[in-house]
């Protein structure tokens, strides 16, 4: 197992964002997190991610720090660099192997090559979203994070990353957190609702 | 080590590239400082002697300090990238060096135009001052960016900051302006050099419980 949780809460103050989560993650799982907003989804990959540290409970997670991809709200980018400077700055962090050629390749297939040289502050929000996979994709992570994926992608963005996914599907662990299930379901090997 | 070094000069690069393009903190460093220095000499009684105003300089330059740690990690509080850069495999202590580095190169252009002002205003000053500032600004730039960081966590940051910075820079002050107007600068000197030994080794070591919980 690459995820073992049991019993995992998380509060913030006396709110509980998330209570009794039990969780067993392969490395060739995919976990499809649903629930309504505020239901607990991003708190989940936090911790998952290393980011929080539970209130209670259990939580193992066998991959280390720079194994985990994360993708969360904000794109965690530099809104005043480039997309090129922000994935050679990680690249450069995360130990990336072939760092040009792997950017390059991220940048094409996500439809970034173009604007590479463009301030991310003059990026639209779906732009932003798709520089923020390319980055959570970079090193090649054998541990994925998603938390809304889809979200601000136009059908364009949103294919590639069906494609992406389906690839990816089987053949490294992925936890996907999204209140639109219906297009990730069908690659789920498990499903976690949220209440 | 070459690795952990590469890091340093790579998240350094991005602070000065970042501040080259939004200049949200060297401007309003230079600005502060110049206009502190300009209300003093107008402030100060004409036969105040020159002993006073080099504690005035200091004063102004802690101060100019504290507005520049105030936006050190304005990018990664307001973007949560600290997450992004806590997640990398580098060593944390790395984003410490890093952010200290861009935080020293500013406040050191600060004084290369508040010391040539001091002593256009005032009067001129010696080595042992260029030295004590020297000095002074490993320090504040060590615990400064410690802080920083703290303060960046917290909801109440722009209270939190000088609550912790200044007292902790009172013995800086002490001292820089004893270096700066005692006869014998030579004690001082070693007291700010121990001072910077003791807190950079802290803060080096203390970083990652700071961005972790």
């Amino acid at each position: 197992m690459i995820v073992s949780a049991r019993g995992l809460e998380r509060r913030f103050g006396e709110k509980h964002a998330l209570r009794g989560v039990d969780l067993e993650l392969g490395e060739r799982d995919l976990l499809v997190v649903t629930g309504a907003n505020g239901s607990g989804k991003s708190t989940l990959l936090a911790l998952l991610a290393g980011l929080l540290a539970p209130t209670r409970g259990e939580l193992d997670v066998s991959v280390e720090r720079g194994a985990i991809g994360f993708l969360a709200h904000e794109p965690l980018v530099y809104r005043e660099l480039t997309a090129h400077e922000n994935l050679e700055l990680y690249g450069r962090l995360y130990r990336v192997p072939e760092r040009r050629e792997r950017i390059g390749m991220l940048l094409e297939r996500y439809g970034l090559w173009e604007a590479r040289h463009e301030r991310v502050s003059a990026y639209s929000r779906g732009m932003a979203q798709r520089l923020a996979l390319c980055r959570t994709l970079l090193h090649d992570p054998a541990l994925l994070l998603l938390d809304e994926p889809f979200s601000a992608l136009d059908e364009a963005g949103a294919a590639i990353l069906d494609e992406e996914l389906a690839s990816l599907a089987g053949e490294r662990a992925l936890v996907l957190a999204t209140h639109e299930p219906g297009r990730l379901i069908a690659l789920a090997t498990l499903e976690l609702a949220l209440a | 080590m070459s690795a952990y070094f590469g890091d340093v000069a790579a998240l350094a690069r991005k602070d000065l590239l970042l501040e080259l393009r939004a200049r949200d903190t060297v401007p309003a460093m230079l600005l502060f400082v110049v206009s502190a220095l300009v209300v003093f000499r107008f402030s100060l009684p004409t036969e105040a002697s020159d002993l006073a105003a080099t504690g005035l300089l200091w004063i102004a330059v802690v101060f100019t300090a504290l507005l520049g740690l105030t936006r050190a990690f304005a990018a990664e509080r307001d973007q949560r990238l600290l997450d992004g850069l806590v997640l990398a495999p580098c060593d944390r202590s790395a984003i410490w060096l890093a952010k200290g580095t861009s935080v020293l190169a500013f406040l050191v252009l600060a004084e290369a135009i508040a010391l040539p002002a001091f002593a256009l205003f005032f009067s001129p000053i010696g080595w042992e001052t260029v030295a004590a500032f020297a000095l002074a600004d490993l320090g504040i730039a060590a615990v400064g960016t410690l802080l920083a960081a703290m303060a960046a966590a917290s909801r109440a940051r722009e209270l939190l900051l000088p609550l912790l910075f200044l007292p902790l820079v009172i013995p800086i002050v002490v001292g820089g302006v004893g270096a700066s107007v005692e006869p014998d600068p030579g004690r001082y000197l070693a007291f700010l050099g121990l001072y910077d030994l003791v807190f950079a080794i802290l803060a080096w070591a203390s970083f990652e419980y700071v961005v972790t919980e």
